[in-house]
C-alpha cells in the first residue's frame, strides 16, 4: 500500500461512500458514467446526496466505460466510471482495455461483495481485481476503510502519469457502508510506475544532430502527443515550421499536426496514404514522436522504413526497441522533448541538405499528385452513394458550420474512411478505438464527448453492423438531450470483414452480411431522436444539412453501395512499397503469402 | 538483423509486499509469452513490506530486455535488476531429494552425496532424503546421478541470487 505521511482524521464520522465523494471531488471530478447495482447501493445515495459531481447513467456498463474515455480524451482529464460487482464489472472489461490499448486515463469504481463474503461465490461477486488485472494499468481491492481514500487518490495519479491509462478500485460494500477517515491527497505519496518526464539532453542532442543531416526526413506521430496535451501539439507545429520536414500520423495522432497543413502527408500504415507509406518506407531520418510501431503501421516489420535511422520519443521506455531497433531512443515526455529538440535546432549549426530537402519534397508531390483516396462515383441524380462520398461530405458540411467539432467513429471501413477525409486542425478532436478496435465504440464515445461539450458539434461516424453493438446508448442520449449526431454508413455488411473475405477468402462473405437490420429511422424515433434515410445522391448534401441543424440527437441511415471496398491497403504480410491503390490492382487472395493470411 | 541467441537470465526485483503483486510479475510473464523456468519469493526487509522475487528466464537478449522493461512498468515493484548481466553474481538454489534404494545403491548414494556435501536429513532403512544447496548446474548433476540409484522424488527451491562485492540491488 502508499504510505501515509499522516493520518488527518476528520472529527465527524463520514461512510466509505461519503469519503470516496470527497476525494473524487477533490480529484477534480465533474462527470461520473455508471449504471448501479445491489453492491454500489451506498455510493449511489451518497452520489444522491452531493451537488458536486453529475452523474450520467449509461445503459451499459462497456458504454460508460467508452464514453469515459470519450470524456478523457476529448477534455485531457481523467475519466470516471462507477459500476456495481460482478457482471457491472465484467461488462466494463472490453473497455478497460480498449482504455488500457489506447492510452486513456480512467478510473474505474467497481462494487464488491462485503469482505467477508469475497470468496464465497456470493451473489454478483466475482473476482474482479484478478479479471481487470492485465487490462488495468494497476488495480485495488480496497479492504480496510483507511486504505479507501489514499487508494482512490494514488489511482488517479496512476491514470494520468507517464503513459495514461486505466486504473481500477473494487470496493467491498462493508467498506463503503462503513465509517472510514479522509485522508487528502496531500497526506499520501503516491506511488506511480517510475516516469521519466525529462529527457536526457545528449540523446536529443544526438537525435536532432541525425535530423540536422537528414535528406530525406519524416516525423511518424502518434497518440502520445495528444496524450502530452495540447501544448505538445503546439511544440510539434513550431519544430516542423522550423525543420520543414513533412509529418505523417498514426490512427491515435489525428490533429496533433494540422490535417489541412501542406506539410502533413495524411495517415501511414495499413489505410494510409501512399504518399506518407511511400515516405515511410523511402525516408533516411524517421522521428517518431509518441508513435509505438504497431503492426497496423509497420506491415511487415522487417522491410519497414529500410534505410532510415530511426529515432523514437516516448515516456514509456517498454516501447523502445519493442517491435522495430531503433538507432537513437529517447524516453520522457514527448512535449519536453520537442522543446528540447526545438532547442537544439536552434543551437546546432545550420542544417546543409537544403536541395535535399527539396528534392525530397518533390519526390512527395510527385506520390500526392496520385491523388490515392479518390474514388469515382456516378454524379445521376439517383445514383448509389459511395461510402466515401458520404464521409467527405460529411467531412465538408460539418465543416462549414465552422463549429467545434468531435467525431468518433466505430470500428471497421467507414472508421477508416473517416481517418483518410476528416482532416483535424485540433488535437483531442477525434475519438476512435485504435488498439483494440472495438466495434460499439463510437456512440458511447459521442456519449462522453457531448457531456463534456454540451455546445459542440459531436458526430458518431458509424456502420451499421458496429452501431449496433452498443445501440441501447440512444436511451441515454435521450435522457439527458444530448444533439449527437449519428451517421450511419449503412452497405449491409461488415465491410472490413466483407472486404478481408473478398480480398483473402476467394469472396466467400462467411457471416459478413447484416441480414434484418432494423428500420433505423423508426429505431430512432422510438427512442425519441429524429430519423432521417438517404439512397440518393442528389438528396445526401440536403439530408446531412438537415441533420446538422437539428437541435437534438440525430441518426441518419445513409444507404451506401455495398460492395466498396478501403484503399488504399497494405495486404496483411507486405511491405510500404507494396500497397494496392485500388480495385484495378486487387489480388486475387492467391497472392497473399500464408503467413500473411495468419495476420490479422 | 542478425539472429540472436537465446540464454538463460537471472532478474531479481524488489515489490511491495502486497495481495495481487505476484500474480501480476506472473501473469506479466504468462500474457507475453515470456518463459519462467523459476522463481522464488520471500519478504526480506524487517517490517516485512517488501518481498524480493527471483526469477529465471530464457530467451534472446532483446527478449529479455523486453523483460526488465515491462516489469518496471508494475506499481509494486521499485527494482528490478538483471544480474545476469550487471557483473558477478551468485545464484544458489535448495533441493530435496529422496532415494530409495538397498544394499550396492544405498552405500554409493550415500557417497556421491559425501562427495557433493549433501546432508541427509531423513534416513529410514529403505531411504534418504538429502538436502543440498548449490548452483543450479550442481543439483542438476547430483540429481542425475541419483537416478540409477532409486531416485524417488524431488523439491527444489528455484534460484535466490544476490550481486556480489558491496554493491546491492538499490544501488543498481
Amino acid at each position: 500500500m502508499m504510505s501515509t505521511t499522516a493520518h488527518a482524521p476528520t472529527t465527524t464520522a463520514l461512510s466509505g461512500a461519503e469519503v470516496l465523494m470527497r476525494a473524487l471531488i477533490e480529484q477534480g471530478v465533474e462527470v461520473i458514467f455508471g449504471y448501479p447495482g445491489g453492491a454500489v447501493l451506498p455510493i449511489y445515495d451518497a452520489l444522491f446526496k452531493q451537488s458536486h459531481i453529475r452523474h450520467i447513467l449509461v445503459r451499459h456498463e462497456q458504454a460508460a466505460v467508452h464514453a469515459a474515455e470519450a470524456y478523457a480524451r476529448s477534455t485531457g482529464k481523467v475519466g470516471v466510471v462507477l459500476v456495481t460487482s460482478g457482471p457491472g464489472a465484467t461488462n466494463a472489461v472490453t473497455g478497460l482495455l480498449d482504455a488500457m490499448m489506447d492510452s486513456i486515463p480512467l478510473v474505474c469504481l467497481s462494487g464488491q461483495v462485503p469482505t467477508a463474503l469475497i470468496g464465497n461465490d456470493a451473489f454478483q461477486e466475482a473476482d474482479t481485481t484478478g479479471i481487470t488485472r492485465p487490462v488495468t494499468k494497476y488495480n485495488y481491492l480496497v479492504r480496510r476503510p483507511e486504505d479507501l481514500a489514499p487508494a482512490v487518490h494514488e489511482a488517479f495519479a496512476i491514470a494520468r502519469s507517464g503513459r495514461p491509462g486505466p486504473v481500477l478500485v473494487d470496493l467491498p460494500k462493508n467498506i463503503t457502508v462503513g465509517d472510514a477517515p479522509y485522508i487528502g491527497a496531500q497526506d499520501i505519496r503516491p506511488r506511480t510506475t517510475k516516469v521519466r518526464t525529462q529527457p536526457e539532453r545528449e540523446a536529443v542532442a544526438r537525435a536532432v544532430a541525425a535530423m540536422k543531416g537528414a535528406k530525406r526526413p519524416l516525423f511518424y506521430t502518434g497518440g502520445g502527443i495528444i496524450n502530452a496535451g495540447p501544448q505538445a501539439s503546439e511544440a510539434l507545429r513550431r519544430l516542423v515550421d522550423m525543420t520543414g520536414f513533412p509529418v505523417t500520423s498514426t490512427l491515435m495522432g489525428l490533429g496533433a499536426f494540422p490535417g489541412t497543413d501542406k506539410r502533413f502527408l495524411g495517415m501511414l500504415g495499413m489505410h494510409g496514404t501512399y504518399e506518407a507509406n511511400l515516405a515511410t518506407h523511402g525516408c533516411d531520418v524517421l522521428i517518431a514522436l509518441g508513435s509505438r510501431f504497431d503492426d497496423r503501421v509497420t506491415g511487415r516489420v522487417n522491410a519497414f522504413s529500410p534505410g532510415s535511422f530511426k529515432i523514437h520519443v516516448d515516456i514509456d521506455p517498454s516501447q523502445i526497441n519493442k517491435i522495430v531497433h531503433v538507432d537513437e531512443g529517447i524516453v520522457g515526455d514527448v512535449g519536453a522533448v520537442i522543446d528540447m529538440m526545438i532547442e537544439e535546432w536552434e543551437h546546432q549549426p545550420a542544417a546543409t541538405h537544403e536541395a535535399d530537402l527539396a528534392a525530397w519534397w518533390a519526390q512527395i508531390e510527385g506520390w500526392r499528385a496520385l491523388d490515392c483516396l479518390r474514388f469515382t462515383q456516378d454524379g445521376a441524380a439517383d445514383a448509389i452513394i459511395k461510402p466515401q462520398q458520404a464521409i467527405s461530405r460529411i467531412y465538408e458540411l460539418a465543416r462549414e458550420t465552422r463549429r467545434e467539432t468531435y467525431v468518433s467513429t466505430e470500428v471497421g471501413q467507414h472508421q477508416m474512411w473517416a481517418a483518410q477525409f476528416f482532416r483535424f486542425d485540433s488535437p483531442n478532436r477525434w475519438l476512435t478505438s485504435g488498439g483494440l478496435g472495438t466495434m460499439g465504440y463510437g456512440l458511447p464515445a459521442a456519449v462522453g464527448a457531448q457531456v463534456a461539450h454540451p455546445d459542440a458539434l459531436v458526430m458518431d461516424i458509424a456502420g451499421e453492423a458496429s452501431t449496433l453493438m452498443n445501440i441501447q446508448e440512444l436511451g441515454t442520449i435521450a435522457q439527458y438531450r444530448l444533439p449527437v449526431k449519428i451517421f450511419i454508413i449503412n452497405n449491409h455488411y461488415m465491410g472490413m470483414v466483407r472486404q478481408w473475405q473478398e480480398l483473402l477468402h476467394g469472396s466467400r462473405y462467411s457471416e459478413s452480411y447484416s441480414d434484418a437490420l432494423p428500420d433505423f429511422v423508426k429505431l430512432a424515433e422510438s427512442f425519441h431522436a429524429r430519423g432521417l434515410r438517404v439512397t440518393r445522391l442528389d438528396e445526401l448534401d440536403n439530408t446531412i444539412r438537415q441533420a446538422l441543424a437539428h437541435d437534438g440527437p440525430v441518426m441518419v441511415d445513409i444507404c451506401v453501395a455495398e460492395g466498396e471496398n478501403c484503399f488504399p491497403m497494405i495486404p496483411s504480410g507486405a511491405a510500404h512499397n507494396e500497397m494496392i491503390l485500388g480495385p484495378e490492382q486487387e489480388s486475387s487472395g492467391a497472392e497473399v503469402s500464408t503467413e500473411g493470411r495468419m495476420l490479422v | 538483423m542478425q539472429q540472436e541467441i537465446s540464454g538463460s537470465a537471472v532478474i531479481s526485483l524488489l515489490v511491495d509486499n502486497e495481495s495481487g503483486a505476484l500474480a501480476r510479475i506472473v501473469e506479466l510473464f504468462s500474457g507475453r509469452g515470456y518463459n519462467i523456468q523459476s522463481l522464488t519469493v520471500a519478504p526480506v526487509d524487517e517490517q516485512g513490506t517488501t518481498s524480493r522475487v527471483n526469477i529465471v528466464t530464457t530467451g534472446t537478449p532483446s527478449a529479455i530486455g523486453q523483460v526488465k522493461v515491462q516489469i518496471e512498468r508494475l506499481v509494486p515493484v521499485s527494482r528490478v535488476v538483471n544480474l545476469s548481466d550487471a557483473g558477478p553474481y551468485v545464484a544458489r538454489e535448495m533441493a530435496l531429494v529422496k532415494v530409495v534404494s538397498s544394499g550396492e545403491s544405498r552405500t554409493e548414494a550415500l557417497r556421491i552425496a559425501e562427495a557433493f556435501r549433501a546432508r541427509a536429513v531423513d534416513t529410514t532403512a529403505t531411504s534418504f532424503v538429502f538436502e543440498l544447496t548449490g548452483s543450479s548446474d550442481k543439483l542438476d548433476s547430483f540429481i542425475d546421478l541419483m537416478r540409477p540409484l532409486g531416485l524417488a522424488e524431488v523439491s527444489r527451491t528455484g534460484v535466490a541470487s544476490i550481486c556480489r562485492g558491496p554493491k546491492t540491488i538499490q544501488n543498481f
